[in-house]
């Protein structure tokens, strides 16, 4: 059984400029197989996500199985392989931030944008996710949004922070 | 950008506390010295007029690799990712055997550990002390190439690395016969896509492969083994960055930095976090009495918070109570109160806090971040959530604490395939030990249970 077949493909194609940078990609390690992740990313920041046929696309190019790429793109927290919002909310949910109130901040996002942690909002905006210390712990509560990281959040302060992200 | 004052949510995050405003110099803060006020990053002609890249050039023109090796070996340093293993001792395991040439020198950079922003500060304002410290020891290494393992959230860290490894590179000082030396070393950095687990040196090696992170089976050590099966050595981001100094001004001097009693050689980035007045970052002497962490540099507890317990060195590590801040902080003044100092950056834990919902909070990130390929730390680490979220709503069954300490006992040192799950466990192991009957007080009471279930005239 070929690849294509394992995996049900929409006719996905990748793009010229993704499979430029994912041929980028591989000059920089002895092994091909190690480009797997970065090509995931590739094509997640074209398209927000990776779509099932991207999984056997990108196996093809670099030469290794699409259940090994799907075992990668499956393991990583940062690899979204179903749909999410034009905005990644990321929590910082460590216990630096959790004495900080962060509960307090994710209770009021949640219920600004009516979604749970995991989900995205019914408009397609946002998505909510929870993330691992972010490294700005003298300025707990810290949350990123997209690229952007804010500290010293406060339930309040949610609203107006949201209102950058159309 | 705005430094200095504690930045409101509407503003992008640049500052690291205060960690640029104490005093510094060169003789006492190697590290942190050249830090600009401003907290920008120090690009090259900047690090380079600040002494930047001498410690390079004397250990390519005046010491052999075997020399820069010992000098490591003799300057005591050991790794500030938290496990605290002499570099030099490391070092010393890549193979003697020449023929082994294809050698690989990694940074981990997969800064995750709750409550540790200490190399991200390094890799966003001094990037060239990163790229020479690892110029130097790939230079005793015999390595040809250098990976930074950077966490994927780390954005600005990864700009700043990209420019600066593109100034070394225009400056001759990365890729071929650097300094005239007919050494070559090019340097790339390497993006994660999540998971804490990432941080452990063989899942490290894992996912620089492109595979799952799990971490691998030791021995065969990674230098005998390491990426595509090469010798390779993978050492911490703050680690590296002591090696300019050391090489540069010598062991002599940098054995004189710590205070007199610690063991452990040098300077550490430590800080401490949580309700406290003036939570930051500073580089401290080994040995300094945790006392003077919290009470001079972090200013003691905000008015009206009041110290219940405190963590030395990220969530890995053990409670502490108030009176252990008389405790020293290197690796053996923290044994001596029964518990690692980790990382080094402290957390204050105030009396508002719930140790039961604490420890909620944290389990259920090891938990999350798992990787589930051992069955004590996969299995183990959901069984302790769901108890403590059942004690923390009051619904705890007689024998839950008895099975928490279980859990502690079989995911310890040496049950597991990593140090992740005895890691998750020791803050849990003292919490119960500190604070049992905040425990206890989250197990229903059998008798007020089946009142409460019966109707209002039985």
């Amino acid at each position: 059984m070929s690849q294509n077949s394992l995996i049900q493909s929409d006719r996905f194609v990748l793009t010229d400029s993704e499979r430029s940078a994912i041929e980028h990609e591989l000059h920089h390690y002895e092994d091909s197989r190690a480009a797997s992740i970065g090509a995931l990313k590739i094509v997640q920041e074209a398209r927000g996500w990776v779509p099932d046929g991207a999984i056997a696309a990108i196996g093809e190019l670099i030469g290794i199985p699409a259940s090994d790429v799907e075992g990668v793109a499956t393991f990583y927290s940062q690899i979204f392989r179903q749909p999410v919002g034009r905005h990644i909310i990321r929590v910082c949910d460590s216990m630096v931030c959790y004495i900080g109130g962060h509960e307090s901040v994710v209770s009021s996002i949640q219920q600004q944008l009516g979604i749970g942690l995991g989900e995205t909002s019914s408009d397609g905006r946002f998505t909510l996710l929870p993330v691992c210390c972010l490294g700005n712990c003298d300025k707990a509560p810290a949350l990123m949004i997209d690229d952007h990281t804010f500290g010293d959040v406060q339930p309040d302060g949610v609203a107006k922070l949201l209102e950058n992200y159309p | 950008m705005s430094h200095g004052a504690i930045s409101s949510s509407t503003q992008r995050l640049s500052s690291f506390g205060p960690a640029n405003s104490i005093e510094r110099s060169p003789e006492t803060h190697p590290l942190t010295w050249r830090l600009r006020e401003d907290g920008a990053a120090v690009w090259l002609a900047e690090y380079q007029a600040k002494d930047g890249y001498s410690a390079a050039r004397k250990a390519f023109s005046q010491m052999s690799q075997d020399e820069i090796v010992q000098t490591v070996k003799d300057s005591g340093l050991k790794g500030r990712g938290g496990a605290g293993f002499p570099t030099g001792v490391k070092w010393g395991l890549m193979p003697k055997d020449e023929s082994q040439n294809i050698r690989y020198l990694l940074c981990n950079a997969d800064e995750m550990e709750p409550n540790t922003w200490k190399d991200r500060m390094l890799m966003e304002q001094l990037p060239h002390l990163l790229i020479e410290g690892m110029l130097i020891s790939a230079r005793a290494l015999k390595a040809y190439r250098g990976y930074i393992f950077l966490r994927g959230e780390y954005v600005d860290a990864a700009t700043n690395l990209n420019r600066a490894i593109e100034e070394a590179k225009q400056a001759g000082l990365l890729g071929k016969n650097i300094l005239g030396s007919g050494f070559d070393f090019e340097l790339f950095v390497h993006t994660g896509a999540g998971r804490y687990i990432c941080g452990e040196e063989t899942a490290l090696i894992n996912s620089l492969e492109g595979r799952r992170a799990n971490p691998r089976s030791k021995p065969p050590f990674p230098a005998a083994v390491g990426v595509w099966g090469k010798p390779t050595c993978v050492n911490n981001v703050e680690t590296l960055c002591n090696v300019p100094a050391i090489v540069g001004s010598g062991v002599d001097w940098y054995k004189s930095l710590a205070r007199p009693g610690s063991e452990d050689m040098g300077t550490k980035l430590m800080g401490f976090s949580g309700k406290v007045k003036n939570p930051g970052l500073w580089e401290l002497p080994f040995g300094v009495p945790a006392r003077e962490l919290f009470e001079d540099y972090a200013g003691g507890m905000r008015d009206g918070f009041k110290l219940k317990c405190w963590q030395p060195g990220g969530a890995g590590t053990g409670f502490l109570l108030p009176e252990h801040l008389d405790a020293s902080m290197y690796a053996a003044g923290i044994a001596k109160v029964g518990t690692r100092m980790g990382t080094g950056l402290a957390m204050a834990i105030d009396e508002s806090v719930n140790m039961v919902g604490l420890l909620r909070n944290m389990e259920e990130f090891f938990a999350r971040e798992s990787c589930g390929f051992c069955t004590p730390c996969r299995d183990g680490l959901p069984w302790s959530v769901k108890i403590l979220r059942s004690l923390e709503q009051g619904q705890g069954q007689s024998g839950d604490i008895e099975t928490l300490e279980q859990l502690c006992n079989h995911l310890g040192p040496g049950k597991t395939f990593c140090a992740h799950a005895p890691g998750a466990i020791e803050p849990l192991g003292s919490a119960i030990k500190y604070f049992r009957h905040e425990f206890e007080a989250g197990i229903a009471r059998p008798s007020l249970t089946l009142k409460s279930a019966l109707p209002a005239d039985a």
